[in-house]
């Protein structure tokens, strides 16, 4: 059932309790104890929202940096990528196989923000030996969702 | 200047649903549930294959019968479901649309005065189709009762000495019914004892939600007396490709092939590469998309119930067939009153038999947000009516 309420509220966490039970065919009080339990066990560890920012007046800009390090005796890349995602700039930090070893997903207000960002705050790491970084220019699919155009129901209205 | 038009076609009522469709066009904001088709795309990978092929300038014709590596996945996927062999070249034909298929099987089987028996509430084609086959159709009235199934009594009922084919419309639309396995045991010494021959349009039964879905043809010495119908459309979301098939003894696909060959030619070319692929890898989208019509299912089954709408468990297709008998209202009034004041369309019962009055026929081919705004004005209705 767990594996189930997740798929379901992964894409639209905005259903109620009595929503996912009638969909699950449970009862309400058995889905609520479920989602209560695994958000305190940390398998649920947030609801956010799908936001296309193009549209709004809020200027954006998003980032994916490439970065190598090198990792810390005894402490391997955990102590590192600590130092990198506790800043608030920061959207995700992911450890990669392959030619570099962080991705770092960042989003500031305007290019120059995210430029100092990396000069001053990410490149100056003793354990950052280099980075490269790529703009996002424009999304148009996020979470599984094609976020370009909505999706109009072209189909008939009433068909046999 | 003389009548240029055949008695016959011309007394054939057209479809209910096409009157309801107009007045829904006209308006504006209605959310409509009344659609008979997938709400899904087609997966990528299939349409791209179809894209594909018309890259590659496959525009020509096909063999009447279609493609033979279409008709090879055929016949591998009956045999993998339910373990009946189907000879690709003789017993295998690809078709317009199950549509298609249905018209033919009535035709190649039906001489002037055989009656078909036509369970009801059912897909608006079967009646009209045996008509213009010269046959008579024979409705069997299926009841709430026996959750809109096909019951022996019911069966034994309606046949006559005139009586040659039954049609076996399930899973169901507009009931949501299935037949299952016990169920269709029970009727099979019936179509036995009085020779009859089987049509059976299992268009939704990858739709099915409750256990593995059974076929008439598993049971010994049906496979001869029975055309089976089947198709991309609801389980691949492929209704516009316009593509179905239909396999059976060699008699008759024999005499299909013919009228086939003199009418269509072939299917349409793209359609029959991308169903190829479909048949090839598409289990795992198959899954996916029942999964979740089982989840707007159960979702809507609870939904309408709480609102005081009585519905029996359909366990077929994406439909549910409530009843709406505590109101006092026709089925054609509710869903006109519903449309007028609420703004929601369905599709009253009677578009699919008479018998069908008293219920109406939502789909669940929506997204669940879909299902949400348009049940809270549904029950908004209701509640004013009790």
């Amino acid at each position: 059932m767990r594996e189930k309420i997740l798929t379901i509220i992964e894409k639209n966490s905005r259903l109620t309790v009595k929503d996912i039970a009638s969909i699950l065919g449970e009862s309400d009080a058995k889905v609520a104890a479920e989602i209560e339990a695994m958000e305190n066990e940390h398998i649920i560890c947030g609801y956010h929202t799908l936001i296309n920012w193009d549209k709004t007046q809020d200027e954006r800009v998003d980032a994916l940096i490439e970065v190598k390090v090198t990792p810390q005796r005894g402490l391997g890349f955990d102590s590192i990528a600590q130092r990198i995602y506790q800043y608030d700039e920061v959207d995700a930090v992911y450890l990669m196989s392959g030619s570099f070893d962080f991705t770092v997903l960042i989003s500031g207000k305007t290019m120059k923000e995210v430029a100092s960002f990396v000069s001053s705050k990410l490149s100056p790491m003793d354990s950052v030996l280099s980075t490269a970084t790529h703009f996002v220019l424009k999304k148009y699919k996020d979470h599984g969702t094609v976020i370009e155009q909505p999706r109009v129901d072209e189909r008939m209205k009433v068909s046999p | 200047m003389r009548n240029p038009l055949n008695s016959k076609i011309t007394g054939i009522q057209p479809s209910g649903i096409r009157k309801f469709f107009d007045i829904v066009s006209e308006m504006k904001d209605a959310i409509s549930l009344g659609v008979g088709e997938p709400d899904f795309d087609t997966p990528w990978h299939i349409r791209e294959e179809g894209i594909h092929s018309l890259e590659r300038g496959r525009t020509f014709y096909t063999s009447n019968s279609g493609l033979k590596e279409l008709r090879d996945e055929i016949t591998r996927y009956i045999k993998r479901k339910y373990n009946v062999d189907y000879n690709p070249v003789t017993e295998t034909l690809v078709t317009v649309g199950g549509s298609e298929a249905i018209d033919m099987a009535l035709r190649v089987m039906l001489d002037p005065g055989d009656e078909v028996l036509v369970p009801q509430p059912s897909y608006v084609s079967y009646v009209p189709c045996t008509i213009m086959a010269g046959g008579t159709p024979v409705p069997i009235e299926l009841e709430e009762k026996d959750e809109f199934r096909l019951t022996p009594e019911k069966l034994q009922e309606k046949i006559t000495p005139k009586t040659k084919v039954l049609v076996l419309p399930f899973p169901n639309n507009p009931t949501g019914a299935i037949m299952e396995k016990e169920d269709l045991e029970k009727i099979i010494p019936i179509i036995e004892e009085h020779d009859l021959f089987v049509i059976t349009d299992e268009i939704y039964s990858e739709l099915s939600y409750k256990g593995t879905p059974s076929s008439i043809i598993e049971f010994p010495g049906m496979r001869e007396r029975t055309v089976y119908i089947n198709g991309f459309s609801k389980a691949y979301a492929m209704t516009g490709w316009r593509l179905g098939y239909c396999c059976g003894p060699q008699i008759i696909m024999q005499q299909i092939l013919k009228l086939h060959q003199f009418a269509i030619m072939c299917a349409p070319t793209t359609s029959q590469y991308a169903a190829t692929e479909a048949l090839k890898n598409g289990d795992d989208d198959v899954a996916k998309m029942r999964e979740s019509y089982n989840e707007r299912r159960r979702y809507l089954v609870t939904r309408l119930r709480e609102m005081g709408m009585e519905c029996f468990e359909p366990y077929g297709a994406f439909y549910v067939f409530p009843s709406i008998k505590r109101f006092n209202m026709s089925s054609e009034e509710f869903a006109t009153r519903l449309l007028q004041e609420e703004k929601v369309a369905l599709v009253p019962g009677t578009a699919f038999g008479d018998c069908g009055e008293g219920f109406l026929r939502i789909s669940y081919a929506y997204s669940l947000q879909d299902l949400k705004k348009a049940l809270d004005r549904i029950e908004k209705f209701v509640s004013r009516l009790k």
